[in-house]
């Protein structure tokens, strides 16, 4: 699949080589310009997905350690490499996780981390008050059994939210974007939820009403959808982020199958200054469709993996932590 | 040709031309801003059921007509009882086969322990469309596909407009596909799990349910619902519920997120919470 891509590169290079006007390819680029919808709105519907193995933020060591971007000889080494490690049998005593065959590995980009800026690839440094407040919260629940409680496991195990799209999954990072006059809404495979976002200029809901998935207003700037969302319940946190963050999302077509999705997060009084990761969304062509996810419906796993910890505590046994359960 | 001719076929001509703006301007007009009373539309001239809608019924009690009734909780009084409700079935009847309608029995009477919207299971279609909460359709033009999200469990179905694809699996909200009859929109939902209730009253389906729903605009803010029920399973014939859908009319009407999984944790998982309980945030 990545030969051929280079190889229709290649083939467009020489064309243009041969052409003898290399400029034209920006120019072509700018002349390209997405549908509009029968109302005349941006046109972005379709089915979408942003699966990726680049990681959110530039590792600190090993190969993609120190550097903005790789080739795409090594983006397809560190895809391998990472899907490799899916396969690696677990500990003794733990009952493992999903192997590669159930994760969506996606292809590695030719940048070393999502997060575009700052430039270091890293998401900067928390305030010290939240550091302090984070540490409490780790310390509170270092002192409870891994599974005392439905409570004690993410939003993510719980079925009960996956976020906003940009943070992306190990899997089935799809979604279908749906238009109607005066709305987008992004709707996202996992949970089966819908980012509901009008278009009118609305303000948002009182800070009385916090939601899972903020609450969103969007508008277009020529043909970028740019949406801002507030209103996070404080348990919808992401990387520390508080019920104030304000989160802009800026979908931009580049081409009739490209998306360039970005997200800034906003959040003075967690992260020291703002950052933005780019997670490109790609249309999905090949019929795959975006399926019902019922994850509550089938979450056996909590079910066991509470009454595993009980049976363990009868036996005499100290519940151990399940290394997978919690992965994201 | 004379000058009086020729003058004539100028007045002539420039009436007609009058008469073709003042036509232009006619049906302009209508598109351009419609009367208030008139259901609103698309550019392509379908109406435009966009937007946020609710029933006003009882049905999610019971289908078919009851009286008013004490609620399950002793504790809960008269704020969550069951009012009594006209019903929503043609003829007031679901032809169950007799062995079915036993079924439908046992589901009544263990109806807290067995309604999947107990659990925040997603409702299926019909019963999302007549919740007791909002929901919303956004549609778009063409081939394109709508969707329709409910508020209850964040519940959502993709309805593909002329599409003859199946769905590769069973599902709790089916597989929808649409098409336009005149001004009505056509849904026909297959590929049901066949897990979903019709309501609190134990009214059920089986993996065989087929539903056929057809939306009519009958007002500037209200449609017609009507869905064709068919299961040869259970029933002896299909049956068909009908109602009026409501525009919620509030300014800046939205969906509020009502995502229950964390409602039923408790209910579902509290007999394998670790005893005592400590405090958890």
């Amino acid at each position: 699949m990545r030969n051929a891509f280079i190889t229709a590169i290649g083939a467009a290079a020489i064309a243009l080589i041969v052409g003898g006007c290399a400029g034209s390819q920006t120019a072509a680029e700018k002349k390209w310009a997405p549908g509009r919808t029968a109302w005349g709105d941006p046109d972005l519907q379709g089915q979408w997905n942003s699966q990726t193995s680049t990681p959110l933020e530039r590792p600190l060591q090993g190969k993609l350690a120190g550097k903005e971007t790789i080739s795409e000889d090594e983006a397809e080494e560190f895809e391998n490499s990472e899907r490799a490690t899916f396969d690696a049998a677990p500990r003794q005593g733990d009952p493992g996780t999903y192997n590669a065959f159930w994760r969506d590995q996606g292809k590695a980009l030719t940048r070393t981390s999502l997060v575009i800026d700052p430039p270091d690839g890293r998401v900067p440094a928390v305030t010290p008050e939240r550091q302090a407040r984070m540490a409490e919260e780790r310390k509170a629940r270092s002192e409870r059994g891994p599974a005392d409680s439905y409570t004690d496991f993410s939003p993510w195990t719980r079925c009960i939210s996956r976020g906003w799209n940009g943070i992306g999954s190990w899997y089935s990072s799809n979604y279908q974007i749906f238009q109607s006059p005066g709305y987008v809404v992004v709707f996202q495979e996992l949970i089966h939820e819908p980012r509901i976002i009008p278009l009118d200029g609305r303000s948002h809901l009182p800070d009385s009403v916090g939601q899972w998935l903020g609450n969103s207003r969007g508008h277009f700037e020529g043909n970028t959808l740019v949406v801002e969302t507030t209103n996070f319940d404080p348990r919808a946190s992401y990387r520390g982020s508080s019920p104030k963050m304000m989160l802009t999302e800026r979908y931009t077509p580049i081409d009739t199958n490209t998306l360039d999705y970005q997200f800034t997060v906003n959040d003075p009084t967690v992260f020291t200054k703002p950052w933005t990761v780019s997670r490109p969304m790609r249309r999905q062509t090949d019929g795959i469709s975006v399926f019902e996810y019922a994850c509550h419906e089938g979450n056996y796993a909590m079910k066991n993996m509470l009454a595993g910890a009980r049976a363990d505590e009868k036996a005499g046994r100290t519940p151990t932590r399940n290394a997978g359960g919690e992965g994201r | 040709m004379n000058f009086w001719n020729r003058h004539n076929g100028t007045v002539l001509m420039t009436l007609t031309a009058a008469a073709i703006v003042a036509l232009a301007i006619a049906t302009a007009l209508p598109t351009a801003q419609a009367p208030a009373n008139a259901f609103p539309r698309m550019p392509d001239g379908k109406p435009n059921l966009s937007g946020i809608w609710q029933a006003n019924n009882t049905a999610n009690w019971d289908v078919l007509a009851h009286p008013a009734r004490q609620g399950p909780m002793t504790a809960l009084g008269a704020a969550f009882s069951v009012p009594g409700g006209l019903g929503v079935v043609e003829g007031n009847e679901i032809p169950y086969k007799p062995e079915a309608l036993a079924k439908k029995q046992e589901n009544a009477s263990h109806w807290l322990a067995a309604d999947p919207e107990i659990r925040c299971f997603q409702p299926g279609v019909p019963r999302a469309t007549y919740m007791p909460h909002p929901f919303q359709i956004v549609q778009s033009s063409g081939t394109n596909d709508m969707l329709i999200t409910y508020e209850f469990a964040s519940a959502s179905r993709i309805v593909r407009m002329n599409s003859k694809a199946d769905s590769p699996i069973d599902t709790w909200m089916g597989w929808s596909r649409g098409s336009w009859d005149g001004d009505t929109l056509v849904v026909d939902v297959t590929s049901f799990n066949g897990q979903a209730w019709f309501d609190r009253a134990g009214n059920y389906q089986s993996d065989r349910l087929h539903v056929v729903e057809r939306y009519t605009p009958i007002g500037p803010d209200a449609f017609r619902y009507e869905a064709t029920i068919d299961d040869p399973t259970l029933y002896s014939r299909p049956w068909k519920i009908s109602m009026p859908i409501y525009r919620r009319l509030e300014k800046d009407a939205q969906l509020v997120e009502y995502k229950c999984v964390e409602f039923v944790e408790e209910l579902m998982y509290g007999e394998f919470v670790k005893k005592p309980r400590q405090q958890t945030h």
